[in-house]
């Protein structure tokens, strides 16, 4: 031991230019962690927060006690719905290049979170996502040119140019709506949750957060209420190693995982392969059934690893080597299930290739209709009265009169 | 008619939604088993269950996140903040979430969320216990402000707040909880009996959110007031031997600018009092829409009386309050303009 105290500043594994170095990250082997009954007390299970939960195996075969047997036809249907989130983000990052909209935030290597996450709920069950979910909103049936119309801000846009591209809401889907801010949004499903078992229901809520907003107060807010009232809720962290330019261990990753955080309060955590559509599934689901049956929250960590940008804003070759995301041993998602799928004889490259046609020309359909309710540049145009609507259930005088002083000043 | 004082209205008010719409539920720091630490919710435990009025961590910012995850499930959540002062780890679940939810996502979620706090001073709370916020929260769009200022208005406009579908921050001035105060802390404590706004029906009313009410009429000047400095307003105008109007604002957002500018038209004198610090107060705004409508019927220009621009100081309660002496030589010193 040093005989001063001193300052620790956590640094990365690799800066531009070095070798990506992801020998931090602690690995099991697909089959090896045990899958505990629903009803496990939080310390007899703690081996899950530092393991890792994995199902498919290097040699693409799904293994061990977490593989939840899904029928090939319904992988087929999680496959589609991974590649449509990256192609539909391709286009949109490509439409924001053209200036065609202000801004976009891509999922690209995170799919599995949302689509294995999604199918693993029922759809009374609540979402609260963060901002690199959009798979909710497509799996649980949002359609794309509702997304591009909110994009693109024009008449068809479900936030009425209220909010920033991405910042989607769907009370008919159950998936909330978008705040923003970082983190608000765990608190909420927690009070959902709460509400649900107050009333009696069995629809359990779940969250998303990056591991960057895990050290948003909200975040420690959440979870105390979540173990104190054993709220009925699946808490997920997206452990995607990078928060815009702070990796991992500026939210506190470098000792313990954030799977670990809840264990504390009693909160048993999960720490699974994030790029692994079987384990995704299957942890879920084992989390999903112990709030249902009254067996309170669940801590889920995913590992995953942010393909792209964080945002159209961003340029990761400023803080991160170019080539990290290549040499991350837990690779691609899709790769992944694709190639399961094909090693089991369910699937092949040219289906893959056919599929993925499909869907670009179904997104390109999507957003010649989008357009047709406006673009930024070419109407029809939101009409900018609505701006005073929906801040108050009834719109009260002194927003009727800045209404009408709006519209006289600056045309309507 | 019964007689309450304002904690007993106000549980009368939780009490009489809570039995119609079991969808009310409260949830805050030792406000259940305990029944809250100025009592409000005595009793409300054990009459409807340990899931509708629930003892939460000492967590603020997790009271009011949860209160609005709850209010987008259906449920009409009452936050209680122990005293205002603690409000500040939920002031962005305030201002980012419950204010904009409904606005940001064009109606399809809201939540019916109404955070009831003690705030104010005159009980030598020091700085942690006696502040009024209220100008903070009137600067937030999507909220509305209350702050009644006797245990009449404010049993029906807690129902009004509950029952509406907005979100609302709902301050109780707990100097005046048990009884109202003119400002003069020397005096014996008086207590609602001898008010005729401590009569309390027991049963359901409400009072509109939005309205101000002319307390006492007058025509020499107006005095625009809310919460305890009513009281001391009117003790202030009668010791100084002025015909003043004094008008509770109670509705802080949204603002009834009529009530206040046709006092004002007919005086031709505007005085503006509150607890809070004056620079950027909530006076500030009512001196700004009062002189657009009044510029030419006013014969001075409106003054403020209000807390000082510092921290609430504990020992120098009665210099930092703005109590009678300073009320009444702020009425005296506008009274001289010519």
């Amino acid at each position: 031991m040093a005989k001063k105290s001193r300052l620790h500043i956590p640094r990365p594994s690799a800066r531009p230019g070095d070798k990506p170095d992801f020998s931090y990250l602690n690995l099991s082997a697909a089959g090896a962690v045990d899958r505990p009954p629903i009803d496990s007390r939080t310390r007899d299970i703690e081996y899950l927060s530092s393991d890792l939960v994995r199902v498919l195996n290097d040699d693409h075969t799904a293994k061990g006690p977490w593989d939840p047997n899904i029928d090939p036809g319904e992988l087929q249907v999680a496959l589609r719905w991974m590649l449509l989130s990256r192609v539909f983000d391709k286009r949109m990052w490509q439409i924001q290049r053209q200036g065609r909209i202000s801004f976009y935030i891509e999922a690209l290597g995170e799919e599995a979170v949302s689509v294995g996450q999604a199918m693993a709920l029922r759809p009374g069950d609540m979402c609260f996502p963060s901002y690199r979910n959009q798979g909710l909103y497509m799996y649980r049936g949002v359609k794309l040119v509702d997304m591009m119309c909110q994009c693109l801000s024009n008449t068809g846009d479900m936030c009425k140019g209220r909010q920033l591209p991405i910042m989607y809401h769907s009370n008919k889907a159950n998936v909330f709506s978008i705040s923003g801010n970082l983190g608000t949004q765990y608190p909420h499903a927690v009070g959902w949750a709460m509400a649900s078992a107050i009333k009696g229901e069995d629809h359990i809520a779940a969250s998303w957060v990056g591991d960057g907003a895990t050290a948003e107060a909200d975040f420690h807010h959440a979870i105390t209420f979540a173990a104190i009232y054993q709220a009925p809720v699946i808490l997920n962290i997206v452990n995607n190693q990078w928060a815009i330019s702070t990796f991992q261990g500026f939210a506190g990753g470098e000792r313990r995982p954030f799977a670990a955080r809840g264990l504390g309060l009693g909160i048993p955590g999960i720490r699974v392969d994030g790029n692994d559509l079987l384990a995704i599934y299957a942890t879920t689901q084992w989390a999903a059934d112990r709030a249902r049956r009254g067996g309170g929250p669940t801590m889920i960590e995913l590992v995953t690893y942010r393909g792209g940008a964080h945002s159209t804003s961003d340029d990761p070759s400023k803080y991160r080597p170019k080539d990290e995301w290549a040499a991350f041993p837990l690779g691609d998602p899709i790769e992944r299930l694709k190639q399961h799928l094909i090693t089991e004889g369910h699937w092949s490259d040219e289906k893959h290739e056919e599929l993925e046609e499909e869907l670009t020309a179904e997104v390109l359909a999507a957003w010649k209709e989008a357009q047709q309710y406006g673009t930024m540049t070419e109407g029809p145009f939101l009409d900018p009265a609505t701006m005073f609507d929906d801040i108050y259930a009834e719109t009260p005088a002194h927003l009727e009169s800045q209404r009408r002083r709006m519209i006289e000043v600056e045309g309507s | 008619m019964p007689q309450m004082n304002m904690i007993e209205a106000i549980r009368s008010a939780l009490d009489v939604v809570m039995d119609r719409d079991p969808s009310v539920v409260i949830l805050g720091e030792d406000v259940g088993y305990f029944g809250g630490v100025f009592r409000c919710t005595d009793g409300l435990q054990r009459k409807y269950g340990e899931h509708r009025v629930i003892d939460a961590p000492i967590s603020e910012g997790g009271i009011i996140g949860a209160a609005i995850g709850m209010g987008v499930n259906g449920l009409r959540p009452v936050p209680e903040i122990q005293f205002a002062d603690y409000i500040y780890p939920g002031f962005d679940q305030i201002v980012s979430e419950l204010a904009r939810l409904r606005y940001r996502s064009c109606g399809d979620f809201f939540s019916p969320v109404t955070i009831r706090a003690p705030c104010g001073g005159g009980i030598r709370g020091g700085q942690t216990h006696s502040q009024s916020p209220e100008a903070i929260f009137a600067h937030v769009s999507g909220i509305k402000t209350i702050m009644p200022s006797n245990p009449y208005d404010a049993k029906g406009l807690l129902i009004s707040s509950i029952e509406s579908d907005d979100p609302i921050i709902f301050f109780e001035p707990k100097r005046i909880y048990n009884g109202p105060f003119d400002g003069d802390p020397e005096k014996p404590a008086v207590s609602w009996a001898s008010h005729s706004k401590g009569e309390v029906p027991e049963g359901h009313y409400t009072v509109p959110i939005g309205q101000a009410e002319v307390v006492q009429s007058g025509e020499e000047l107006t005095i625009v007031t809310y919460g305890t400095l009513v009281h001391v307003a009117q003790a202030a105008a009668n010791a100084a031997g002025v015909d003043a109007e004094v008008i509770d604002v109670r509705s802080i957002s949204p603002l009834d600018v009529e009530t206040l500018t046709t006092s004002v038209n007919k005086t031709g004198r505007c005085m503006i009092a509150h607890e809070a610090t004056r620079f950027g107060g909530f006076g500030a705004e009512l001196a700004a829409r009062i002189q657009k409508d009044c510029f030419y019927n006013l014969e001075a220009p409106i003054s403020r009386i209000a807390g000082w621009d510092t921290p609430y100081p504990h020992a120098f309660e009665w210099q930092y309050f703005p109590g009678k002496k300073r009320m009444i030589a702020g009425i005296k010193s506008i009274m001289e303009v010519e």
